[in-house]
């Protein structure tokens, strides 16, 4: 973090001491506090990729909920002593990279693809609909992952109450949800092209 | 979707996940993997016949610890390229001084020994069998590496395939060490690096391809 100026630090602490102290709290089940980390995280995405896919306003939307999504099944892979800051924008610019390869069109680019931590620097809540139709998607993910995702994650169900429910046992319960985010992550990926 | 609902979706039920709980991963995969190459290593190969002999020449310690040294830097490395946004800072360099120290031994072996031995020295007996027998023995933690990346989140896929290659090339050419009766310079400098070399250009071909996510 040398290369990092004290004022530049600034502008985007405050952000940074609060999103992580959410993000510690969601991982260590606070669901609430995990909610809003998600809420605030996806308003600084939309201002950050914004600025970055002005030429594709249309895409800003869909890349912000393919990096949630991205972050939310490698959420495992933060060190808590480590910035926030840094693991988000490594995470938001692999996956525009991965856009921007599917448009081929890096060499057009405006605004290279920096290496500036500014990830939460500006913050846009307005959000616009996204083009890509996740609950189509979910509709294509095999049984035994799309109803514990729809009834623990959408209906709000416990997992075992899903798991009488579908007559899964509770760890194939809990294995469904997260092979079947991972599974909605990489249909995103491939209908991005 | 709206992205709140996509949120809501996330955030409900369980969302607490072990701390640490990615740390170990690659670690795990490395001790699970490594059996099987001393089973290749005693199944197709067996020890040098000399081997207690061979523990009181500085040659051997020379060629078990080299490889070993490149291991221990790319295990560094790889846990870096492993999560997103932590730099890999100088861990690479464990894996390059190494090969630089054995190129310079050789080299300074190469003109000590008189013209005619230079080309033994070079090819010892086994050079046709040694990169591809290193490169055998790394099999199995070049594959495990792969398994525990891909539960990962590299955003450099070819630098985490490489460095998942060079893990497993520098085991592979100790373990192969055991078996082996080179003791000369120029022979590590060329074909064990070579042997090393294979599992890294291999991982790094087939990092962007396997380690998407």
């Amino acid at each position: 973090m040398a290369r990092t100026t004290v004022g530049r630090r600034t502008d985007w602490g405050d952000a940074e001491a609060a999103l992580r102290s959410l993000f510690l709290r969601g991982l260590d089940g606070d669901a609430s506090a995990y909610r809003e980390f998600l809420q605030k995280l996806s308003a600084h995405l939309r201002a950050f990729l914004g600025k970055r896919l002005f030429g594709w306003p249309d895409e800003v939307e869909d890349l912000v909920q393919e990096c949630l999504l991205a972050m939310h099944n490698q959420r495992h892979t933060y060190q808590s002593d480590q910035p926030l800051t840094a693991w988000v924008h490594a995470i938001a610019r692999y996956k525009m990279i991965d856009l921007l390869r599917a448009k081929s069109v890096r060499e057009d680019l405006h605004d290279p693809l920096d290496d500036d931590l500014a990830v939460f620097a500006a913050s846009a809540t307005e959000a616009s609909d996204a083009k890509r139709d996740l609950g189509g998607l979910l509709q294509t993910l095999p049984e035994r992952q799309r109803l514990p995702i729809v009834h623990v994650k959408i209906e709000g169900l416990s997992v075992a109450e899903t798991a009488s429910l579908t007559g899964m046992s509770e760890s194939a319960v809990k294995v469904g949800i997260h092979r079947g985010l991972k599974a909605l992550a990489a249909k995103f990926g491939g209908t991005a092209s | 979707m709206k992205t709140d609902d996509l949120i809501n979706l996330l955030a409900a039920g369980e969302v607490a996940v072990p701390r640490r709980s990615a740390s170990g991963r690659i670690g795990w995969a490395v001790l699970a993997a490594l059996p099987l190459s001393f089973v290749i290593l005693f199944a197709e190969y067996g020890l040098r016949r000399d081997l207690v002999q061979a523990m009181f020449w500085p040659m051997f310690w020379v060629k078990v610890l080299f490889p070993l040294c490149i291991a221990v830097a790319a295990f560094v490395t790889l846990q870096r390229l492993a999560r997103p946004g932590v730099r890999v800072r100088q861990a690479w360099w464990g894996g390059v001084l190494p090969v630089l120290g054995i190129w310079g031994l050789a080299v300074f072996a190469w003109f000590s020994l008189p013209i005619e031995e230079r080309m033994p020295s070079l090819m010892g007996q086994s050079w046709r069998i040694c990169a591809l027998s290193i490169g055998l023995m790394a099999l199995p933690v070049f594959a495990a590496a792969f398994v525990a990346l891909r539960r990962m989140a590299p955003t450099r896929p070819a630098l985490a395939g490489a460095a998942a290659g060079a893990l497993a090339g520098g085991l592979g050419a100790a373990v192969y060490a055991l078996h082996c009766a080179e003791l000369t310079a120029p022979f590590l400098a060329v074909w064990y690096v070579s042997g090393i070399a294979v599992p890294v250009l291999l991982g790094a071909a087939l990092g962007p391809r396997l380690l998407r996510w």
